[in-house]
């Protein structure tokens, strides 16, 4: 089996955001990058598929600042090859990304081998333009699932029998053919951890590989008219004070309130 | 230039979504301003008994079948593309939903058509429309063009008025034929969450866990808690992830949608996926340790504690008060 996960960077929300100077788009100086949280459940899953019943998964990314990390820390995971495309992510929207990863899957090859499992989380925090996972599959004519919960893969078929989340914890289960695209929103356990010596242990002698891909045609599908903060409608009251003075007001309230 | 819009009716295990009625809502209003009409598409099977509450469309397009109790993505997408190249419409709402997941990047990709994610309001403005979307979990808006109405657009639950979308009038119906579809991903069955466990859209009272809790042992402290209050504990995704607690005490976007009469919201940050679930909630305290959380947006109530430091004086300050009452 060889399991392909695809990478994005995207903005920490946890730090503050602002609107750079074209009104249009994020001030790159104040902005820091990391692994998108669903693309670091696609890695799990590729892990533990490649535990359970074999092969080689390699991890892929386009350039952006600190992707290494993001790319070591993939190999001390577990991860067999890292790739790093030679195009920025920065300014591309999501369906310039996925014709660049595309242009990566298929270099040098007609069509992909059928034990192969494509994998990236299923939504990021920029997919403006909409997820990656589906375009990539389009491209490649390859079938597509959304919000999957789990994966396994059926033995000596190329064929995956897969979760997808729905609402109210109801799932359900489809059989997919491979090749296939997954987008993956939980893996079916939580991100393993690796210590930050393992990783630096990598970094110092760990691999990866640059892989160059035609540029695509249009950086952006959509006319942006301007980026802007939110306007909060509305705002909690806060109360202030030790745990326990906020532990009494909170009691009176809930009896005002009819709740005690 | 007239607007033409293409509502997909979103529906999951014979319930109707309220977003259909919110894109309805919108769709209705930016046809209007441009002269343009509004078509429902329904698929399913059992469904046309809801076509007379889709009043707000023009035409209810209607596609129904036995054996077709989950909605295929494949065939809602066949029949999307067959009606935006037949130009029957210019402008495609789909719901933000699970169920209508990726629905709308793949018909972009068959179609050439532009989407936009992550809708949570629109317009007409200069013989366009103009979406204003949520990015990186709500932080920044951004205002996108769609040229002359064109496009698809993924409508965020909760963006617009679901009132607007309701009406008395009963629109047209018109059946369609069932396209030959080929589909590859085979759906074969739902799968409950584990049963046994309690409903929390039933529970009066929610204390609600996120990461904050830290660790599984702290649970109990949430439990007892709850018992004071007379309600249930729930949780946000990363605790369910855990394995700390089922799915079925998950509220948010894959999970339950609840509407307490109160909703304690302990170490959870808010992210939009789980506010879907609460947001509604009458009466919503938030304890945070970040005072930039965004539950603080949303909750009437909120202190910057740690809740480790505040549930053993909660519990205490609640039966004082229930025994002094």
């Amino acid at each position: 089996m060889n399991y392909f996960v695809l990478l994005k960077m995207v903005p920490d929300t946890v730090e503050e955001l602002e609107v750079g100077p074209d009104g249009k788009s994020l001030d790159n100086d104040r902005v820091r990058l990391k692994l998108s949280d669903t693309d670091e459940h696609a890695l799990e899953q590729a892990l533990l598929l490649k535990e359970k019943c074999g092969g080689r998964v390699t991890v892929v990314t386009l350039e952006a600042p600190e992707v290494d990390e993001a790319l070591f820390t993939a190999l001390a995971k577990g991860a067999d090859r890292a790739v790093r495309l030679s195009i920025e992510q920065a300014k591309l929207g999501t369906v310039a990304t996925a014709q660049v990863f595309v242009s990566f899957l298929t270099a040098g090859t007609a069509t992909l081998a059928p034990a192969t499992l494509i994998l990236s989380g299923s939504q990021a925090n920029d997919d403006l333009e909409g997820e990656l996972a589906p375009y990539v599959a389009e491209a490649l004519r390859l079938p597509y699932l959304g919000v999957v919960g789990g994966v396994s893969l059926k033995d000596g078929r190329n064929e995956a029998l897969v979760l997808k989340e729905f609402s109210g914890g109801v799932r359900g289960e489809y059989e997919l053919p491979l090749p296939a695209v997954l987008g993956v929103q939980a893996a079916e356990k939580p991100p393993r951890y690796v210590p930050v010596a393992k990783v630096r242990g990598f970094t110092k002698s760990g691999k990866i590989e640059t892989a160059s891909v035609r540029a695509p045609a249009r950086p952006a599908v959509l006319e942006v008219n301007r980026m802007h903060k939110p306007e909060v409608a509305g705002r909690a009251q806060m109360l202030e004070g030790s745990a326990e003075e906020i532990a009494g007001r909170l009691a009176d309230l809930l009896a005002e309130r009819g709740i005690i | 230039m007239s607007a033409d819009i293409l509502v997909l009716v979103e529906h999951f295990n014979g319930v109707l979504h309220e977003i259909t009625f919110e894109m309805l809502g919108a769709a209705r209003r930016l046809a209007d301003a441009t002269g343009g009409k509004v078509r429902a598409l329904l698929i399913g099977q059992s469904v046309s008994g809801w076509a007379p509450q889709l009043g707000a469309a023009d035409t209810v397009l209607l596609l129904e079948e036995d054996g077709l109790e989950l909605p295929s993505a494949e065939l809602a997408l066949t029949l999307l593309q067959r009606l935006i190249e037949q130009k029957t419409a210019t402008l495609v709402f789909l719901g933000g939903t699970n169920v209508a997941f990726g629905i709308g990047a793949r018909l972009a990709a068959r179609t050439g058509l532009p989407l936009v994610n992550f809708c949570r309001g629109a317009r007409v403005e200069n013989g366009g429309a103009v979406c204003t979307s949520a990015l990186y979990g709500g932080k920044m808006l951004i205002d996108v063009r769609l040229p002359g109405s064109r496009g698809i657009v993924s409508v965020s639950p909760g963006s617009f008025p679901a009132e607007a979308g309701k009406s008395g009038r009963v629109p047209v119906v018109e059946k369609l034929p069932k396209p030959a579809v080929e589909c590859r991903a085979v759906f074969r069955r739902l799968v409950e969450p584990a049963a046994g466990d309690i409903d929390i859209a039933k529970s009066d009272v929610l204390v609600s866990v996120g990461r904050g809790i830290q660790d599984k042992d702290n649970l109990p402290l949430a439990q007892e808690l709850a018992e004071a209050l007379g309600g249930a504990v729930s949780a946000s995704r990363p605790v369910v992830d855990q394995g700390w607690l089922p799915l079925t005490r998950q509220v948010g976007k894959s999970g339950m949608t609840v509407k307490p009469k109160l909703y304690l919201a302990l170490g959870i940050s808010g992210a939009p996926e789980h506010q879907e679930g609460m947001r509604d909630s009458p009466l919503i305290i938030a304890i945070n340790t970040d005072p930039k959380a965004p539950i603080f947006d949303i909750a009437h109530y909120g202190a910057t504690v740690d809740l480790l430091d505040l549930i053993e004086p909660l519990k205490a300050a609640v039966e004082k008060k229930k025994v002094a009452q």
